[in-house]
């Protein structure tokens, strides 16, 4: 998958594959999906003929079966071999991408047929290309839907604040902290001594709710916690409090993976309605520093609703707020 | 109240907008007195600065009387009724810039510091009415004004000195000061000051101060360079003569030791040719900043010495003089004013004496005509060198 890396902010942020991971996941895996499966199966039925017969399976599409058009079945033959060899043993999204492209080459070529045709067969050439477009529609639909699932978003984060990290720690620890810095966090409470219940408000407004657990706790240096197994948004993470040299203060770092919903596409979803993961994170550890350098979230005439200052900008102007505008954004 | 706004490129609008609210525990209200126009307001009006809105109040310049007190602020720090003048970089005074006395580099007090970072590489501090970027805090030329972080930065005034003896503390004063100061004056030292607008006056009262030997004023405003001349410096009219030859003229071939840069982004330039180059790059957006006075500044400056820019850039220039300035060992220091750092030796030198900062005010109108105090100041109508606005 592709890294980004965001030279200008302290928070790196990269969509990884998770097989890569041995987490348990309550979403579809292509491994254990019937769909996948199937269309593996389909592959090889396919594959099967077009190696065997070509010649036979050319005319039975109605596209005649001079040398080129044998030639081309064999080729195609081959591919849904391959997918289909791929879709059964190992399966993962990647070949279910494959039989898309595939799909888009035998349109192609169909469509070409369908232009040149001679007449002869050429409602079985319209049934085939009927066929292969519902085709492509379902596979579209598999590989959309099993690549979304498989998306989790890793994010780090840092920042140095004036503080022991005995204090940074402590701080932290105390989960019902959390929501004063972290934008989306709504509520946090301890339900036992290292579990919690988290409520969290969607980008586009629905509340998301799950338990979390601590797994690691050292004081001063770190804690680790992740989401019990049937979370709708499995996430997991890692808090570090480091001295910073030279009186400097305590580093945090943050690093967290958690399942975007709906992945790449929720991702960019949110981005549309002015979210990203990695600069919100950043944020929520800006907000942290304000918190516990000067007391409190900073506000201003612009972004009067601290850490619910959604949107960047355009913001409120920078003037005072009318009484009913100091009711929805600061006393609400 | 009324407030002056900025309502669109080269309009600024005198309107009646909400009394300020306390938004955090640690801010005041203060009933402005005082408040003053500023060579920046100006990159604000002409629209050079990124991320202003429609409606932003304007301005950093202020001081005036303590109203009230957010519940976070100490009564031994501030209490309603104390006289104040407040420095215009925002700074929490807990942070590590703060601690270390940067405070217009302050990591806490810009809400919008992800916008900022994404600009310049890291965040700046929060400063009055001076764009989104810098926070979108409604600014100080009006009846009232929030003041975040009361207890760290306004300078109370327990002295009976006048508005106009303390209201450049906020801004332009500490300004050309920390201008000087960065140059690391020694005895003997002649120091060039490109621009002769307020900041520049002050830059060069303050070098004088810090013990230069010769003070040189660059402008093309005769009654600017007047007003330096009147001041002790020595005026030089760069539409009248070539910088280069006369500064070498002036320090017997030596080139000055140190230069200060208080034009900023929006010089203009003697030669028309390349005024016309950056000015058109700088219309199409290929180049943000107008950078003469910085260029000059290196090429005129002797090897190894100080330039000292304290006149403001927004975004990106071309053709720097990279060369001149790394094989000839010269020093570039810059930076927003940490105007809390010099508020309080200041307002000594000023009761001393030393310093008076009333030479450059010659208008005093009131906050209702800010519209026009803008026209002049901008145009350099009617001598106009500063405008204090009276609430
Ligand atoms: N660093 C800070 O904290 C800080 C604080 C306040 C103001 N400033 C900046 O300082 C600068 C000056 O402020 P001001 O209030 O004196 O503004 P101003 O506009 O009154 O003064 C600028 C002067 O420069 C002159 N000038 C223009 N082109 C020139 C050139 N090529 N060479 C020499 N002089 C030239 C103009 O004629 C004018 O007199 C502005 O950029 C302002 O934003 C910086
Ligand atoms: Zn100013
Ligand atoms: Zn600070």
């Amino acid at each position: 998958m592709a890294t980004q890396l965001r030279g200008l902010t302290n928070a790196r942020a990269r969509s990884i594959a998770n097989q890569s991971h041995d987490r348990q996941h309550t979403t579809t895996q292509p491994s254990d999906d019937p769909l996948t499966r199937a269309l593996g199966w389909a592959s090889l039925g396919l594959g099967i003929p077009q190696l065997a017969a070509p010649g036979w399976f050319a005319r039975f599409l109605g596209v005649g079966d001079g040398p080129r058009q044998r030639l081309a079945t064999t080729v195609v033959g081959v591919r849904e071999l391959a997918a289909a060899f791929g879709l059964l043993t190992r399966p993962a999204a990647g070949w279910l991408w494959a039989r898309v492209a595939g799909d888009a080459m035998d349109l192609t070529l169909l469509g070409r047929a369908l232009k040149n045709h001679d007449g002869r067969g050429r409602q079985r050439t319209v049934a085939a290309t009927a066929a292969v477009v519902g085709i492509t529609v379902v596979d579209l639909y598999a590989a959309l839907t099993r690549s979304w699932k498989e998306q989790a978003v890793e994010l780090t984060a840092t920042t140095t604040v004036v503080s022991s990290p005995q204090e940074a720690y402590g701080f932290w620890r105390q989960l019902e902290n959390l929501p004063t810095f972290m934008a989306h966090l709504e509520e946090v409470h301890q339900t036992g001594d290292r579990t919690s219940h988290w409520r969290v408000r969607e980008p586009l407004g629905g509340v998301v709710e799950w338990d979390a657990e601590i797994t690691l706790e050292i004081p001063g240096e770190r804690i680790s916690w992740k989401s019990t197994p049937n979370a709708a948004i499995p996430s997991e993470g890692t808090v570090r409090f480091v001295p910073a040299p030279g009186n400097r203060g305590t580093e945090i770092h943050v690093a967290m993976t958690y399942e975007m919903p709906a992945g790449k596409l929720g991702e960019t979803v949110a981005r549309f309605f002015g979210e990203e993961p990695h600069q919100q994170l950043d944020d929520d550890l800006r907000r942290l520093k304000q918190v516990l350098e000067t007391g409190e979230v900073v506000r201003s005439e612009g972004a009067p609703g601290g850490k619910r200052a959604r949107r960047e900008f355009p913001q409120h102007p920078a003037r005072p707020l009318t009484r009913e505008e100091m009711e929805e954004e600061v006393y609400a | 109240m009324k407030a002056n706004c900025w309502m669109g490129r080269n309009k600024v609008e005198v309107q009646e907008v909400p009394d300020p609210s306390l938004l955090n525990s640690r801010d005041a209200i203060v009933k402005i007195t005082s408040t003053a126009i500023c060579g920046s307001d100006l990159h604000l009006l002409d629209g050079y600065v990124p991320t202003m809105q429609k409606g932003d109040v304007m301005g950093h310049e202020f001081m005036g009387e303590v109203a009230e007190v957010g519940t976070g602020v100490a009564k031994d720090k501030l209490r309603p009724g104390d006289r104040v003048v407040v420095p215009f970089p925002i700074a929490c005074g807990a942070c590590l810039a703060c601690r270390a006395q940067r405070y217009s580099c302050c990591d806490n007090s810009n809400p919008n510091a992800g916008l900022a970072e994404k600009m310049y590489g890291h965040p700046v501090a929060g400063i009055f009415g001076y764009s989104h970027l810098t926070g979108g805090f409604a600014g100080g030329q009006a009846q009232f004004a929030r003041v975040p972080f009361a207890d760290v930065g306004p300078l109370k005034i327990e002295s009976d000195l006048a508005d106009e003896q303390v209201l450049f503390l906020s801004d332009i004063l500490p300004t050309g000061y920390m201008g000087a100061e960065m140059c690391d004056i020694e005895a003997g030292d002649v120091v060039a000051v490109w621009g002769a607008g307020p900041v520049g006056q002050f830059a060069m009262d303050s070098a004088r101060v810090l013990g230069a030997a010769k003070v040189i004023a660059i402008d093309k405003e005769p009654y600017r360079l007047g007003l330096a001349e009147r001041a002790g410096h020595t005026p030089l009219n760069f539409e009248e003569v070539d910088v280069r030859s006369a500064l070498l003229e002036l320090t017997g071939g030596r080139g000055p030791d140190n230069c200060i840069d208080a034009v900023g982004m929006e010089a203009v330039h003697g030669s028309s040719h390349l005024h016309a180059y950056d000015r058109i790059k700088q219309a199409t957006r290929l180049e943000t900043d107008r950078p003469y006075a910085l260029r000059q500044a290196i090429m005129s400056c002797r090897s190894g010495g100080v330039v000292s820019v304290i006149g403001v850039y927004g975004g990106f220039i071309d053709k720097f003089p990279a060369g001149a300035w790394m094989n000839r060992a010269i020093t570039l220091r810059t930076g927003q004013c940490h105007v809390q750092r010099y508020m309080k030796p200041l307002l000594n030198r000023i009761e001393r004496g030393e310093i008076d900062p009333t030479r450059i005010i010659t208008h005093r109108i009131p906050l209702d005509e800010a519209p026009h105090g803008y026209d002049i100041f901008k145009n350099k109508q009617d001598n106009c060198e500063k405008v204090v606005l009276k609430t």
